[in-house]
């Protein structure tokens, strides 16, 4: 693969899922690669009390040029990497445009408000339908059910970035990732490793 | 935790705002490090514990604030640098000694208080900005503005609270400190740090030794001295400065996170030409003449700061000294109602309050997308409240705490604080918790409802308090029910762990910051040689449990303690299997028709567990469940099978 410049300076990529899901172990792995990579990044997430089964999210700001603020504003995101069906819509609904591209993992978490009937969670196809119709492109990986497929949910995350690498919408390489996720799975590395692998050939397939 | 210690000057590293204090704190040659863990500031002692041994310095979890910030000014009197860290709560614990501290001044070590705000109360029980303790106590203050500064400004602090002889105060807020930016690290010392208390033991020359408050006045008098010294030095600090144009159609004055929130608003409304920044990094003594240098740049302000109108404040009461006939901008903010002085801000709220100033109009995305995204988000995004994780003990102890007063019928009172167990003001506890305030206040509460007798209250009290916090926050408070015969049960929610904030250790552990093992402040022997009651259960055991807790309200009498001792889940899940595989027995469950209420997915509500609506029963989410097989015990139809895994 090539060096490739960014689509957009700076370059917003909003991570979201449920708390305990590892939206912070992939906006470190990301914002890593990228900080060695010679980029000025930023990521503001939210998690600490709502690390327990709430709605969290990560921004990242990635740019050439400056220091930008931990917050993406609203209607600004380029991309969209959704490790849960309803909080991609989430973002979308605030931080959606028509330029936006969305990594959807279409495995539904349902919160204690729908499980206790005091919320609907949405039809999934149509679901996942909207948020097609809100991006400009719109990649499906089935991250959590390849990943249970290999023994544990937890590789849905090294699928996931997988994924957003083989999209080629980061000017982001293989080679920049990989000594990263040696450093942070060093235990369980080659399984890791293999989930990325699948990831990258998920999203070309 | 990334790695504060790394010894590569000139690269960039991804650090989180408190990594890069700790770094900075590091490259000052700090050789002692405590805290009392509170989101956002765990991650600063945090990351120095894990490298302490490594790096020859010392740091440890104390048992509160107060005596966090006590002890690092112990290890200033004997010459060496040192940092306390905390986060808005941790301030008024430590405000006593503060007052005194001021006074007595420091020792010939520099010592730094970290201060981490949390705008919105993301994680806390309120949302008190920390900056006006500087302005009342005379602490020299400064702010940074990004994680590159937050290094920056640590080290240089040092500097600074050494050559003034006094305490040196930075604030951070929650989206510096648990935000992640580029940090280029500098060099780390290499020397070695030797510890002596000096004393003049001459009778006629004490004082300089000396490190009291008395006599007030002439302290009080040095004291101020020392804020001109800082004031002189923050005039000329280049952590203040200006950017935009000579002249500006308007100019913000701003700091901390803010900085950031205003350089985006100005580059999305694309005014760079037309409106100025002046950030400000040293705070309070307020840098009046560099302020008045910038000030005529516009004849409109607008402050952008979280969370009190501080700086608007300081700059308006600066305004009173301008000469009678000097030109007067407009100040907006806080007091126009321009920016809200409550809760965190964004960039949004920037460009809010810019386009409003100046008239403009802002478009982010195409209307017609706006309003369509906004509308299908709106109409199928269910709620997602928070909750206890799978296979919490704390579930398992509020379902019982529910049980037990239920069955006691005497309308009992749950009194709270604040830690993960605050979610039991909500479903997560069953809306059991009915006071909330700072640490322990739980407890102080109870004390006064168990004295009501007199007055015909006959409802029994029960006060819930984590583990950390019983050491940090709660002896006396039992000591005092024990003594007066206050009539409440202390439950201590054992997880043994600081959970909330990421699993510090704390006495009851065993273990140090560091890593040593080391005594076991056992919680039962410490109460029992109150003379206190005191119960140890296991709380996923419901019907122990519940039996206990409706025994000890009907033994009535002084303050008993019941402790509920299970590990914290995300701990043993880090470390262990789950002990059972748990699945619904399709057959067992007999759905809405059983008459249980749907008990397991309406009113347990362990994200574990999720309803089939297809089928019309519960099911167990298997990339959710954590094994702990509580839910076995809560369904009436034993629908719910526990295997060993």
């Amino acid at each position: 693969m090539t060096k490739k410049q960014l689509m957009k300076d700076p370059l917003n990529l909003v991570i979201t899922g449920v708390g305990g899901q590892g939206n912070v172990m992939i906006s470190l792995i990301i914002g890593n690669a990228f900080v060695r990579d010679g980029y000025i990044v930023t990521v503001g997430e939210t998690y600490g009390a709502s690390q327990r089964g709430g709605p969290v999210m990560s921004h990242m700001r990635i740019s050439k040029e400056t220091q930008y603020s931990p917050f993406i504003p609203d209607g600004c995101a380029d991309i969209i990497l959704g490790m849960e069906p309803v909080e991609t819509l989430r973002m979308l609904g605030r931080y959606g445009n028509p330029r936006v591209i969305t990594i959807i993992n279409p495995r539904p978490i349902y919160s204690i408000d729908v499980t206790g009937g005091h919320a609907e969670y949405p039809d999934l196809d149509k679901l996942v339908e909207i948020v097609k119709e809100l991006s400009a492109q719109t990649w499906i990986i089935n991250a959590t059910e390849e990943a249970q497929k290999m023994g544990s949910p937890m590789f849905a995350n090294a699928i996931l970035i997988g994924a957003l690498i083989g999209s080629g919408v980061l000017p982001l390489d293989k080679k920049s990732v990989e000594p990263v996720l040696r450093e942070t799975f060093p235990k369980e590395i080659e399984a890791n490793l293999v989930a990325f692998n699948k990831g990258i050939k998920f999203v070309k397939s | 935790m990334a790695n504060i210690e790394i010894d590569a000057p000139g690269t960039s590293q991804l650090f989180i705002g408190n990594e890069a204090i700790a770094r900075g704190a590091l490259e000052a040659g700090i050789g002692f490090a405590a805290a009392y863990p509170g989101t956002p500031s765990s991650e600063i002692l945090g990351s120095l514990a894990q490298i302490a041994k490594k790096m020859n310095i010392y740091a440890e979890w104390s048992i509160n604030e107060k005596v966090a910030m006590e002890a690092a000014a112990g290890a200033s009197y004997a010459g060496i640098r040192s940092l306390a860290a905390m986060k808005q709560n941790g301030i008024n614990v430590v405000s006593d000694f503060l007052a005194n501290l001021v006074m007595s001044g420091t020792g010939k070590g520099g010592l730094v208080l970290v201060s981490c705000d949390d705008p919105s109360a993301i994680s806390s029980s309120n949302e008190q900005d920390t900056r006006p303790i500087a302005k009342w106590l005379d602490i020299p203050l400064v702010e940074p503005g990004d994680f590159q500064e937050a290094k920056d400004m640590t080290k240089w602090l040092f500097d600074l609270a050494e050559e003034l002889g006094t305490l040196c105060m930075l604030r951070s807020v929650t989206r510096i400190a648990h935000a992640r930016g580029n940090v280029k690290l500098g060099e780390l010392p290499n020397k070695q740090q030797k510890a002596y208390f000096e004393q003049i033991h001459d009778l006629k020359n004490v004082m300089p030794t000396r490190y009291i408050p008395i006599p007030s006045p002439v302290r009080h008098l040095f004291l101020h001295a020392k804020m001109d010294k800082a004031l002189e030095k923050f005039e000329s600090s280049l952590f203040n400065r200006y950017i935009g144009p000579d002249r500006a159609d308007l100019l913000i004055i701003t700091c901390g996170s803010c900085w950031l929130y205003s350089q985006d608003a100005i580059e999305a409304l694309k005014l760079r030409d037309r409106v100025g920044i002046l950030k400000l990094g040293t705070l309070w003594p307020l840098p009046e003449k560099f302020v008045m240098e910038h000030l005529n740049k516009s004849d409109k302000v607008l402050f952008v700061e979280e969370i009190d109108p501080f700086l608007e404040r300081s700059v308006m009461e600066l305004g009173g000294s301008f000469p009678p006939k000097a030109i007067r901008p407009t100040f907006y903010g806080k007091r126009s109602g321009h920016i809200n002085a409550y809760g965190e801000l964004n960039p949004d709220m920037v460009i809010k309050a810019v386009s409003t100033i100046l008239g403009l109009t802002y478009k982010a995305r195409d209307a017609d997308y706006g309003k369509k995204a906004e509308a299908v988000a709106k109409s199928n995004v269910p709620e997602r409240s928070m909750t206890f994780c799978a296979g919490c003990p704390h579930r398992a102890t509020f379902w019982s705490i529910k049980n037990a007063l239920k069955l006691d019928g005497h309308d009992g009172v749950v009194t709270g604080d604040i830690g993960c167990y605050s979610m039991a003001l909500g479903p997560a506890g069953f809306f059991q918790v009915r006071t909330m305030h700072c640490m322990g206040a739980g407890v102080g509460v109870a004390n006064g409802l168990g004295k009501l007798g007199q007055f015909g209250f006959n409802q029994p009290v029960l006060a819930v308090v984590g583990d950390s916090t019983f050491y940090h926050a709660t002896i006396p408070a039992l000591i005092n029910g024990i003594y007066n015969q206050s009539n409440f049960i202390l439950i201590i929610l054992d997880n043994s762990a600081t959970a909330m904030t990421g699993f510090q250790p704390h006495p009851g552990t065993g273990m140090t910051a560091m890593g040593e093992p080391t005594k076991v402040i056992s919680m039962e022997a410490l109460c029992r040689s109150l003379g206190a009651r005191v119960e140890v259960c296991d709380p996923f055991d419901l019907n122990n449990t519940t039996a206990i807790l409706l025994e000890m309200m009907a033994e009535g009498g002084g303050a008993k303690v019941a402790i509920m001792r299970r590990q914290c889940e995300l701990v043993r899940a880090k470390k262990e299997k789950p002990p059972y595989k748990v699945r619904v027995d399709a057959e067992r469950c007999i759905g809405e028709a059983c008459g249980c209420d749907r008990l397991c997915t309406r009113i347990f509500l362990c994200p574990g567990l999720i309803w089939d609506k297809k089928t019309g029963k519960s099911k167990v989410d298997e990339v959710i469940c954590n094994g702990c097989g509580v839910c076995v015990d809560v369904c009436p139809q034993g629908a719910i099978i526990k295997e060993a895994a």
